[in-house]
C-alpha cells in the first residue's frame, strides 16, 4: 500500500469538495486528480469514496473504463497511437507494433525507466493527417514505420542531454 | 391511480399508468422472458435485450422491462421477428459463457438456462472468442466465476441497496468488462461483509456459496462423529427447495431427512440461541446496572460483525461478547456433549445448516477457537442441505415429522425460534430480562413492537417495572450505518440494539433457496415483495405452537447451567460462549 502524504490527501479532499454540489461529480473528481498526479491509484480511490460516498468499485469501474484514467504513474513522454479507422486502414497498426517493438512495452504499459508510456487511442479527430502519433501533446502527422526509431532516438538524446 | 388502455397480442387490456410493458404484461398473464430485470426496478438496465418485444410504431424492438406503457400502446410478444431477436439476445449471452450446465450448481434454478430453453436457443449459433475469465475461491463465504456472468448488475444493485456498500463494480469495458471487486481483488481481500445477498439474485451460477458439503463427506468417511445442528431460520425456506408454498415450515420433515443422512445427532440451534439469550440478557443487565458501554450491540449476525470491523473499529465495544448461537451449541457439544459420550472433542465433528454464507467465515475465526479447536467444523447452507437430501435419494415430501434428539439438547423455547427474523433476538431478549428484572413473566409474552420482516429501522421503549429500556432493530447495513452513526456522534437515545446482515434477518440470508418467479409459478406475482413476511410468519407460528416462551425457563438449559456452566457470564461461560472483535483494514494487501 501506497502511503499518501498529508499535502496529498488535503489537496485530494480539496478536489472533491470543488464539485460537491454537482449532482455527478466523479469524472470531474477523477479528471482533476489525473491531471494533478499522473495518476489515480486504489489508495487515492478509497480516499474519494470517503469524501464523496461513492464506492471505490465504482470508482474503479470508471477509472479502468476510460483510457484517460490511468492506475500506475506514466512515463515522462507519453506516445499515443491513434488506431481510430482512418488511421487504421493507412497502417497505424504497424507503427504502434514498431514502438512496442523497440520499447518491449505493450500498449498501456510504460517503460521501466519511466521515459516512455505507450497508449494505444480511438479516434483523435486528426484523420487528414493520418496515421497520427502524439507525443506528450506533439503531433506526429502521417507516420511511418521508418520513422519510428529515429523519433525514439531523439527523445532518449534530448535526456541524454538534459 | 391511473389506468391506461394497452393491447397485448391483439387483446385490449387496462392496466396501471407507470408500469413497464414487462410488469403490465406479467399483470395480463404473460411473462415474457427476461434476466436482468429484478423486481420492480432493483435492477434495470435493460441490458440483456432477452425482454425484446415489439411495439406497432416504436422504432425497432424494444426492451420490455424499462420501456414503459402509454396509452394506446399495441404490444406483440410472439411476433416471428421478436421470438428471433430474443432467441438471438439468449445465444449470443451464451456464446461468452462457459455452458457447464451439468457440472454447475445452480443448475435447475439457472435463469440463463431457463430463459434459453424458453427461447428455443442453438448451440454454437455464435461460436468465437471468450473474454478473459475470473474466478475467486479465497472467500470462505463465497465463490464468483465470471465465466458464468452474463453482466446483469443484478449483484451491484443489490449490495448497494441492501447496505450502501458497493462492493462489486463492473471493470474495464466493452468485450473486457467483468464484474468484481475494486481491482479484481478476492472477497477475501475487500471489505465485502460476505453476506450472500449477491448470491441470492445471481441468475446464473457467477456467484455462488462456497460449498462445503466435501468436508461433511470427508469427516463421515474419516468415522468422525458428525453432529448437525440446523438454525431457526432454515426450517422457514427448505421446503422452497421441495416444492412446498413459500413460508411453509418443514421441521419434523427436515429433522427426518437430516437423521437419514447418518448424522450421530440431529440438534436445534435453538438450544443454542436459548443459551445465546441467557447470555447476552446477563451481559445487558451487568451493562445496565454497572455503566458498562451502552447501546450494546447484538453480535449473532457474522455480516453484521465483518462490517463493523471494516468500518466501526471504534465503536466494537458495543458489541455483546457473546459468540453466536450456533458457535455457542459447537462449545457445548466439543465440551459438555463430548464429554458425557466420553469422545475426545478432536473426534467430534460439527456442522451446522445456515441460511447464511458468512458464518461459513465465521466459523474460521480465531477468536473464536476453544484449545485451539474451532466451535463448528463446516457451514452448509439451506440451499446445500436441500442438495445433500436431493443427491441421497431422500424424497423429503413422502418423510415422516420426527422430533430432535432429545438427551441434552433437545428442548428449546419459542424464543430460540424467532432468532431466525429481524427483531427476533430483541423480543427473545427483553422476555428474559423483563423476567429477571422484575422476577415474573411479561404478562404478553410477545412484544409486538419489535416484530417486522424487512429493512428499516424500528424503534421501541420498553417499560419494565418503572425502568424504561430504548431499543432499536435495523437490518441490512444502510440502516446500521444510520444508527452506528448516532453512537459516532454521541447522540443515540438506545440502550440496545439488534443488528441483522441481511434485510429482514436470518430469514432473508445469502444462504436460503433463491426466490424467483419464473420458478415459483404457484405463487403470487408479488412474492418477491411478499417471501420474506411468509417465512417470519412460519417462525411466529413455530413460537406460538411452544409450550415455553422464554429461554430461562428452558429445561436442559438450566440443567446445563447447574450441571456445567455454573451460572450465566460464569468464567466457564467466558471461556466457551464468548469472542472478542478486532478492527480490520478493508482493502489489505
Amino acid at each position: 500500500m501506497i502511503k499518501l502524504s498529508n499535502s496529498s490527501v488535503l489537496k485530494i479532499e480539496e478536489i472533491c469538495d470543488r464539485y460537491k454540489d454537482e449532482p455527478t461529480p466523479l469524472m470531474m473528481i477523477l479528471s482533476d486528480i489525473q491531471n494533478e498526479y499522473g495518476y489515480i491509484p486504489l489508495e487515492v480511490q478509497e480516499l474519494v469514496s470517503r469524501r464523496t460516498g461513492i464506492s471505490v468499485a465504482e470508482i474503479y469501474g470508471v477509472v479502468t473504463f476510460y483510457s484517460f484514467f490511468s492506475l500506475t504513474p506514466k512515463g515522462k513522454y507519453v506516445i499515443g497511437c491513434c488506431l481510430g479507422t482512418a488511421c487504421y486502414v493507412k497502417g497505424a497498426q504497424q507503427v504502434i507494433d514498431k514502438f512496442s517493438e523497440i520499447l518491449e512495452i505493450k500498449p498501456g504499459e510504460t517503460t521501466k525507466d519511466g521515459l516512455f508510456t505507450l497508449d494505444a487511442l480511438r479516434c483523435i479527430g486528426a484523420c487528414g493527417i493520418a496515421p497520427a502519433v502524439s507525443i506528450s501533446g506533439t503531433v506526429y502527422p502521417k507516420m511511418s514505420v521508418d520513422q519510428v526509431p529515429k523519433i525514439i532516438n531523439e527523445y532518449r538524446s534530448r535526456e541524454a542531454q538534459a | 391511480m391511473s389506468l391506461v388502455n394497452i393491447k397485448i397480442e391483439g387483446v385490449s387490456y387496462q392496466v396501471e399508468e407507470g408500469l413497464t410493458i414487462l410488469e403490465a404484461a406479467r399483470a395480463c398473464g404473460y411473462d415474457i422472458p427476461s434476466l436482468c430485470a429484478f423486481n420492480h426496478g432493483e435492477c434495470n438496465q435493460g441490458s440483456c435485450r432477452v425482454c425484446l418485444v415489439e411495439v406497432t410504431g416504436a422504432r425497432g424492438l424494444v426492451a420490455s422491462c424499462v420501456y414503459p406503457v402509454n396509452e394506446g400502446m399495441d404490444i406483440h410478444i410472439s411476433t416471428p421477428k421478436a421470438t428471433e431477436a430474443r432467441r438471438r439476445s439468449v445465444e449470443l449471452l451464451l456464446s461468452n459463457h462457459n455452458q457447464n450446465c451439468q457440472q454447475c450448481d445452480k443448475n435447475g434454478k439457472c435463469e440463463l438456462l431457463h430463459v434459453a430453453t424458453l427461447t428455443g436457443a442453438r448451440e454454437g449459433a455464435f461460436a468465437g472468442v471468450h473474454s478473459e475469465t475470473h474466478l475467486d475461491l479465497l472467500a470462505p463465504g463465497l465463490v464468483r466465476d465470471t465465466s458464468k456472468c452474463i453482466l446483469c448488475g443484478r449483484c451491484i444493485a443489490r449490495c448497494s441497496n441492501a447496505h450502501g456498500m458497493g462492493i462489486l463494480g463492473f471493470e474495464n469495458r466493452g468485450f473486457r468488462t467483468f464484474v468484481s471487486p475494486a481491482e479484481n481483488r478476492s472477497f477475501a481481500d475487500s471489505p465485502c461483509i460476505q453476506c450472500g445477498q449477491c448470491v441470492n439474485v445471481c441468475p446464473t451460477g457467477a456467484l455462488m456459496e462456497h460449498s462445503e458439503i466435501d468436508k461433511v463427506d470427508a469427516a463421515v468417511k474419516a468415522g468422525k462423529h458428525v453432529v448437525i445442528q440446523a438454525a431457526p431460520a432454515v426450517r422457514a425456506a427448505l421446503g422452497e427447495e421441495f416444492g412446498y408454498p413459500v413460508g411453509t415450515p418443514v421441521t419434523g420433515k427436515m429433522i427426518a431427512a437430516m437423521r437419514r443422512l447418518g448424522f450421530e445427532r440431529v440438534y436445534d440451534v435453538n438450544f443454542g440461541a436459548d443459551l445465546t439469550i441467557m447470555e447476552e440478557g446477563t451481559e445487558l443487565l451487568h451493562r445496565l446496572s454497572d455503566g458498562g458501554v451502552l447501546p450494546m450491540i447484538t453480535s449473532c449476525s457474522p455480516g453484521w460483525v465483518n462490517y463493523a470491523e471494516y468500518n466501526y473499529g471504534d465503536l466494537l465495544d458495543h458489541l455483546s461478547s457473546c459468540k453466536s448461537p450456533h458457535q455457542m451449541q459447537g462449545a457445548v457439544i466439543k465440551s459438555y456433549w463430548a464429554k458425557q459420550m466420553g469422545y475426545a472433542p478432536e473426534d467430534v465433528f460439527v456442522v451446522s445448516v445456515m441460511p447464511c454464507v458468512a458464518k461459513k467465515f465465521e466459523r474460521q475465526r480465531e477468536q473464536l477457537k476453544v484449545n485451539g479447536l474451532d466451535d463448528v467444523d463446516a457451514v452448509i447452507t439451506t440451499r446445500e442441505l436441500a442438495r445433500m437430501i436431493k443427491r441421497a435419494g431422500i424424497m423429503f415430501n413422502r418423510l415422516p415429522d420426527e422430533e430432535w434428539d432429545q438427551d441434552i439438547m433437545g428442548d428449546y423455547s419459542g424464543a430460540g425460534v424467532i432468532f431466525g427474523v429481524t427483531g427476533g433476538v430483541m423480543e427473545a431478549a427483553l422476555r428474559t430480562v423483563y423476567f429477571k428484572l422484575t422476577g415474573k413473566e411479561y404478562g404478553k409474552i410477545v412484544f409486538e413492537e419489535v416484530r417486522g420482516h424487512d429493512a428499516g429501522i424500528r424503534e421501541a421503549s420498553i417499560d419494565i417495572d418503572g425502568t424504561t429500556v430504548s431499543v432499536a432493530i435495523a437490518s441490512g447495513m444502510k440502516s446500521a450505518k444510520i444508527l452506528l452513526d448516532e453512537i459516532r456522534e454521541g447522540k443515540s437515545k438506545y440502550q440496545f440494539i439488534e443488528i441483522m446482515g441481511c434485510p429482514g434477518g436470518c430469514i432473508n440470508g445469502g444462504g436460503q433457496p433463491y426466490v424467483r418467479n419464473c420458478f415459483l409459478p404457484n405463487e403470487d406475482d408479488n412474492i418477491l415483495d411478499t417471501y420474506k413476511e411468509k417465512r417470519a410468519k412460519a417462525l411466529y407460528s413455530e413460537d406460538e405452537r411452544q409450550v415455553i416462551r422464554q429461554s430461562h425457563n428452558n429445561p436442559q438449559i438450566i440443567e446445563l447451567y447447574d450441571k456445567y456452566l455454573g451460572e450465566p457470564n460464569s468464567h466457564k461461560a467466558h471461556e466457551l460462549l464468548h469472542t472478542t472483535y478486532a478492527a480490520r483494514e478493508g482493502f489489505n494487501d
